[in-house]
């Protein structure tokens, strides 16, 4: 008990027959980000600069869904989204719609220190991304060939099997007939890899920090859970959480907030908030979160078939995995 | 058990001495709207269609600051927000930055029934507005002489402020949030009916003077609005403190989590989780209760039961 801890994720909601290369490059790209958060608290940096840290480098990173590598809009363009909450007065800073910032994390941090707002999008956002001088690149830098592929296959599958805007269900959350279907195709060609990471440093503070380029063939303009503080992203006294998974089931079970209203409200401990959650807060859809608490505690959860994570305390525990 | 219903028109700094042509008109659309929303009641319209009819009615209505009447952008401009939700479901729809739908809470209902996604904003929920056939007008429609005299004077007061462009600013301190006619907030309008469904509806223009692209607690879940099976809430005042205390879901987690009533949930998270001078809601449970706390100087409010209760205040 006590003392720092850390977990990333990067995605939940695996396709069991993910390449087994696929699977050792995803489990590598998070070791090597755990590891850059491990150092950064081990010099004694603040949880929310750490955030920030381990969530850039996951997002120069092409593997998961968030700055380059990240899931395309229907006209083929990335529009991406982040959160970012220092839970030491509850500080928040969030954008959506960015397609030319090369680290939205870094952009939803200017916003939660250097401007009056804690949320802006799109056009908004762009413009004063240009005002602080931040690095901007063409839109064509986050887009990959993989994902270029992905994104046709998933058209195919709307245009054979129906028109997606009209739900075949009452729920009208994307059809989602399996944990591991989607309209009929794996769940990777929807790419719901956002990524994340919670910490809590050496004197309890806890920081967490959500970023993603959001749905594969998502409408343009479509906003989904981790730019929503309270759904995707929270922090407060006592955790840190990142959420990650169907978007709209998160939302709807404001998941990230719940997990801490539960330690609040019920006097739940970490990983009993954490299971309570998961299991009564996602009727229709999936998902998982990592959290840490402000006693050094970490823990995850995911109702999903595998969620991309890693984790470690300054007691030298740590874990990197990707199935139940 | 019974039906009951509650509405607002903002929450904020207003002043007692408002001057009775600005005062006059909100309090006649409140009664008006109230009305509207009972005999919708009464006729048995879900409260889904209950929230959404009275919030078009407040959007329709150039006092409140949410759709004709709106506040202004830092560019002149206006960028309504809007987000509704049904508490047996908990399906739910927001829109942002919309320029020229005339009812942003109508496009936010679109979005969750014929969508698979929540939320939709700026140029995408504008061409999905279009695909729907929604009615629009030229951005013009909704600006008002009176939004164009505030941002004027809140631009005159931040010249007296620190440029957060040039100087440096010091790692804790945010620059001020831009002042202006405190007094404006957003519309909201929440409704039981006899079988206990709930849905909540909020609506908004935003802050005076934001910079472009600034999205409010309105359209974010768990913020300014929410319902699920307990009750339904809809907030109004300072956005980023009703975002960083998810005012709304916390009436609801209170009641669920700790067993607090309606009335105790409500007062609790406005007395003690948001900051004084920032927050007011609106709050029905599906037993009909109804309440409406704030901490700032007032809130443009009025509700009415199934059993003969009625009120309309502003302080």
């Amino acid at each position: 008990m006590g003392g720092w801890a850390i977990a990333v994720h990067g995605g939940a909601g695996v396709d069991p027959n993910l390449p087994a290369e696929r699977q050792e490059e995803a489990k590598q790209l998070l070791t090597r980000c755990l590891n850059i958060g491990i150092s950064a608290l081990r010099s004694s940096l603040p949880a929310i600069d750490v955030v920030e840290l381990v969530v850039r480098e996951l997002e120069s990173d092409p593997l998961f869904n968030s700055g380059r590598g990240s899931a395309l809009t229907a006209n083929g363009t990335v529009e991406m989204e982040a959160s970012i909450m220092d839970g030491d007065g509850r500080r928040c800073g969030a954008v959506s719609g960015i397609s030319t910032v090369k680290n939205p994390i870094s952009l939803a941090r200017l916003v939660m220190e250097k401007s009056p707002h804690s949320y802006l999008a799109f056009s908004g956002a762009e413009e004063f991304a240009k005002e602080q001088g931040v690095e901007m690149v063409d839109n064509e830098y986050f887009i990959t060939e993989d994902n270029v592929g992905m994104l046709k296959l998933a058209k195919e599958a709307n245009t054979i099997l129906f028109d997606y805007r009209i739900p075949i269900h009452e729920s009208c959350a994307a059809s989602v007939e399996s944990p591991i279907h989607m309209n009929g195709l794996p769940l990777s060609i929807y790419a719901p890899e956002t990524v994340g990471c919670v910490v809590v440093d050496g004197q309890g503070r806890c920081a967490a920090a959500t970023s993603t380029g959001g749905l594969m063939n998502k409408m343009t303009g479509r906003i989904g859970d981790s730019p929503l503080i309270g759904a995707g992203t929270y922090a407060g006294e006592l955790c840190g959480v990142s959420c990650t998974g169907e978007g709209e089931a998160i939302i709807r079970g404001t998941l990230a907030r719940d997990v801490a209203a539960v330690m609040e409200y019920k006097e739940l401990g970490l990983q009993d908030a954490v299971d309570y959650v998961i299991k009564k807060r996602l009727d229709k859809g999936f998902a998982g979160l990592i959290a840490v608490s402000n006693k050094g505690e970490v823990a995850y959860g995911f109702n999903c078939n595998g969620m991309f994570r890693g984790c470690a305390t300054e007691d030298g525990f740590m874990e990197v995995g990707i199935w139940d | 058990m019974g039906w009951a219903i509650a509405l607002h028109g903002g929450a904020g700094d207003i002043p007692m001495d408002l001057p009775a042509d600005v005062r006059e008109p909100r309090e006649a659309c409140l009664r008006h709207c109230l009305q509207m929303g009972i005999d919708a009641l009464k006729a048995h319209k879900s409260p889904l269609d209950v929230v959404e009819l009275v919030v078009r009615e407040l959007e329709n209505n150039e006092y409140f600051n949410a759709g004709r009447g709106s506040v202004l952008t830092s560019s002149g401009t206006v960028e309504m927000e809007a987000c509704i939700m049904d508490g047996n479901t908990k399906n739910c729809g927001a829109v942002s930055g919309l320029t020229t739908v005339v009812n942003a809470i109508s496009l936010a209902r679109l979005v969750m029934e014929k969508t698979p996604h929540i939320y939709l904003a700026f140029e995408g929920a504008e061409a999905f507005a279009r695909e729907q056939g929604v009615e629009t007008m030229d951005p013009s429609h909704f600006i008002t002489p009176r939004n164009i005299e505030r941002l004027k004077q809140a631009k005159e007061a931040n010249r007296v402020q620190v440029d957060y462009n040039t100087r440096p600013i010091p790692k804790d301190n945010k620059p001020p949030a831009p002042s202006g006619d405190s007094e404006l907030g957003t519309v909201g309008c929440v409704a039981v009916d006899s079988y206990g469904h709930l849905a909540t509806a909020t609506s908004t223009g935003g802050l005076v003077n934001k910079m472009v692209g600034r999205i409010g607690d309105t359209p974010v879940i768990g913020a300014g609005t929410y319902a699920n099976k307990l009750c339904a809430v809809s907030a109004t005042g300072q956005g980023d403190a009703i975002i960083r205390a998810t005012v709304a879901r916390d009436v609801a987690a209170l009641m669920e989590y700790k067993g607090l009533s309606l009335k105790e949930a409500a007062d609790f998270v406005v007395e003690e989780c948001a900051p004084k001078g920032t927050t007011g809601l609106i709050a029905v449970s599906a037993t009909g209760e109804v309440t409406m706390p704030f901490n700032t100087t007032g809130m443009f409010r009025a509700c009415a039961t199934e059993y003969g209760h009625r009120e309309l205040a502003i302080w």
